[in-house]
């Protein structure tokens, strides 16, 4: 473990120098298990945050009220402890520069770790397509990679950020205030006649709701890729 | 169809599976006997909170896939699917 | 499950003033989490489109409507549960109209039971398991009315063996003169169920 990066109050990214780290693709995850002194086991899956090009690999965790898992890890674990994950594991949620686009990413709170590591990918590969992304957070100090995603922005190629935020705004706030529904797609995600392919990443509800509104505007069922972390987070 | 909060999707099993089949698959197609419909394993429904896993027809929800693991050994039936389809890796 | 590298100061969220002789072997306490596991989407059957009926090697067929079913004379059970996947919860409370209520005058000479869910869930229990006090159709749990996602509007409730045989949106009993795996028993899970005596997995 290389180093804890405390990202906001209630989520931990967790960097690793893995020995023999055959390198992932961009969307992949680990499964972490982690076992208590008395041979209790608990596993979960995250997605890997960090991109190919970089040789640690990151997993963003977010503390989940009676997470037995993420209360450990993001409160918890120390630099130095054993750290058991198996992977990289995954290759229908991926994203290559190869595979062209544009891009549209729509992210639900932790969901962005994996498209993260997308955009970070884009980045490093000097790729030309287009990028957007819808990110739902609850309020704006629950922005999870805010300052990075701020310079990923920025210059001509950047990625164009849409934040909206769900529960509170800073003061002077003119962004979106509600939770990502058709009618904010369709005034931020690329129209379908592009072509585009779209990753969403979230709470279950979340991600269904966002590819049921995508398909309402034309995407075709197999553009849309979705990974969903369940009830909660992941 | 009216979706159900602890759903995840095939990418959640993607671990168990490549224990299994030794290679990744979730990109690998399966094909439903009730609706006939084809996709990739990472897009089907998975429900992971169970005694086992089960993937199910994201259409018509239908079980495609069971997977459950007694001590020293892993079941795979394939109730409702007419094939499962592995590509060759690129 | 292998043995993994022990991960420093992780503990879970077992409590550990857990009554150790009201546990099964390999059980810890949850309480006062309810998890929720499910094979399937949460059916969520209108109560005016319910019935529940016993069906199958019986002389004749019963089914009631909702309302019927409230009719019926129901008991408070106060029961440890205990789930195949280690988690077992203290004193739930639960009302629920009992096994024997319900065969009261049917006639048969079933030895096993199959009982069906909404959703096409399956599972199987001998009969003398389910009578003589030891088993329920819930419709309330902890004074509320048995939540969706936890098999409401109904579930059967056989505290005795593993959950999962403690069917979730239960729709009815088809009564058999031979046992027969439902949907767990099919994938590798016991027939019977014993918690005590581990019974998890066919062969245990």
């Amino acid at each position: 473990m290389a180093e804890l990066i405390d990202e906001t109050p209630r989520v931990r990214s967790i960097v690793l120098n893995v020995p023999d780290w055959p390198g992932h693709r961009a969307g992949q995850h680990v499964d972490v298990r982690l076992t208590a002194e008395d041979g209790y086991q608990a596993q979960r899956s995250y997605s890997i945050a960090s991109m190919p090009e970089d040789p640690r690999i990151s997993i963003t965790v977010e503390l989940l009220p009676e997470g037995e898992v993420s209360a450990y890890l993001v409160g918890e674990l120390r630099l130095g402890d054993p750290f058991e994950l198996r992977g990289p594991i995954g290759g229908y949620f991926v994203w290559e520069a190869r595979m062209g686009g544009p891009l549209l990413l729509v992210a639900g709170g932790s969901g962005i770790a994996p498209l993260m590591s997308m955009l970070r990918h884009r980045q490093a590969s000097g790729a030309s397509v287009g990028a957007r992304l819808v990110y739902s957070s609850r309020s704006w100090e629950d922005i999870i990679y805010r300052d990075e995603l701020e310079r990923l922005a920025a210059g001509a190629n950047g990625v164009q950020v849409f934040h909206t935020l769900t529960r509170s705004q800073p003061e002077g706030w003119t962004g979106y205030a509600r939770r990502v529904d058709g009618a904010m797609l369709s005034e931020t995600a690329w129209p379908a006649s592009s072509t585009p392919m779209a990753f969403v990443c979230g709470p279950t509800p979340f991600v269904e709701s966002v590819a049921n509104a995508l398909v309402l505007l034309g995407y075709p069922a197999t553009s849309v890729k979705t990974e969903r972390f369940g009830p909660t987070g992941g | 169809m009216e979706g159900s909060e602890t759903r995840t999707d095939g990418n959640a099993i993607a671990g168990v599976l490549q224990e299994v089949f030794v290679r990744e698959v979730t990109t690998c197609r399966i094909a439903c006997a009730s609706c006939g419909t084809v996709e990739p394993i990472g897009a089907e429904h998975a429900y992971t909170q169970t005694p086992g896993i089960v993937l199910r027809c994201r259409h018509c929800e239908d079980v495609l896939l069971v997977v459950t693991q007694p001590p020293g050994r892993t079941l795979l039936a394939f109730p409702r699917s007419r094939w499962m389809e592995i590509a060759a890796e690129p | 499950m292998t043995m993994g590298r022990i991960s420093r100061g992780f503990q879970g969220k077992r409590t550990d003033e857990a009554d150790a002789s009201r546990l099964p072997p390999g059980q810890y306490r949850v309480d006062p989490d309810f998890p929720v596991l499910s094979a399937g989407p949460t059916p969520h059957t209108p109560l005016d489109e319910w019935t529940f009926s016993i069906a199958g090697e019986v002389a004749e067929p019963k089914t009631w409507n909702w309302e019927e079913f409230q009719a019926l004379p129901s008991e408070e059970i106060r029961t440890d549960i205990h789930c195949v996947t280690k988690w077992s919860k203290l004193d739930t409370t639960w009302k629920g109209v009992s096994i024997d209520t319900l065969l009261e005058g049917v006639e048969h000479d079933a030895t096993h039971v199959l009982a069906f869910s909404d959703g096409d869930y399956t599972t199987n229990v001998p009969l003398e398991d389910l009578v003589e006090g030891k088993a329920w159709v819930a419709f309330a749990f902890d004074g509320q009315p048995l939540e969706d996602e936890h098999g409401g509007p109904a579930r059967l409730l056989v505290p005795h063996l593993y959950f999962w045989k403690s069917a979730k949106w239960v729709r009815g009993l088809q009564l058999m003169d031979h046992d027969e795996p439902g949907f767990w028993e099919t994938y590798g899970y016991h027939m019977y169920g014993d918690p005590w005596r581990e019974q998890r997995y066919s062969g245990d």
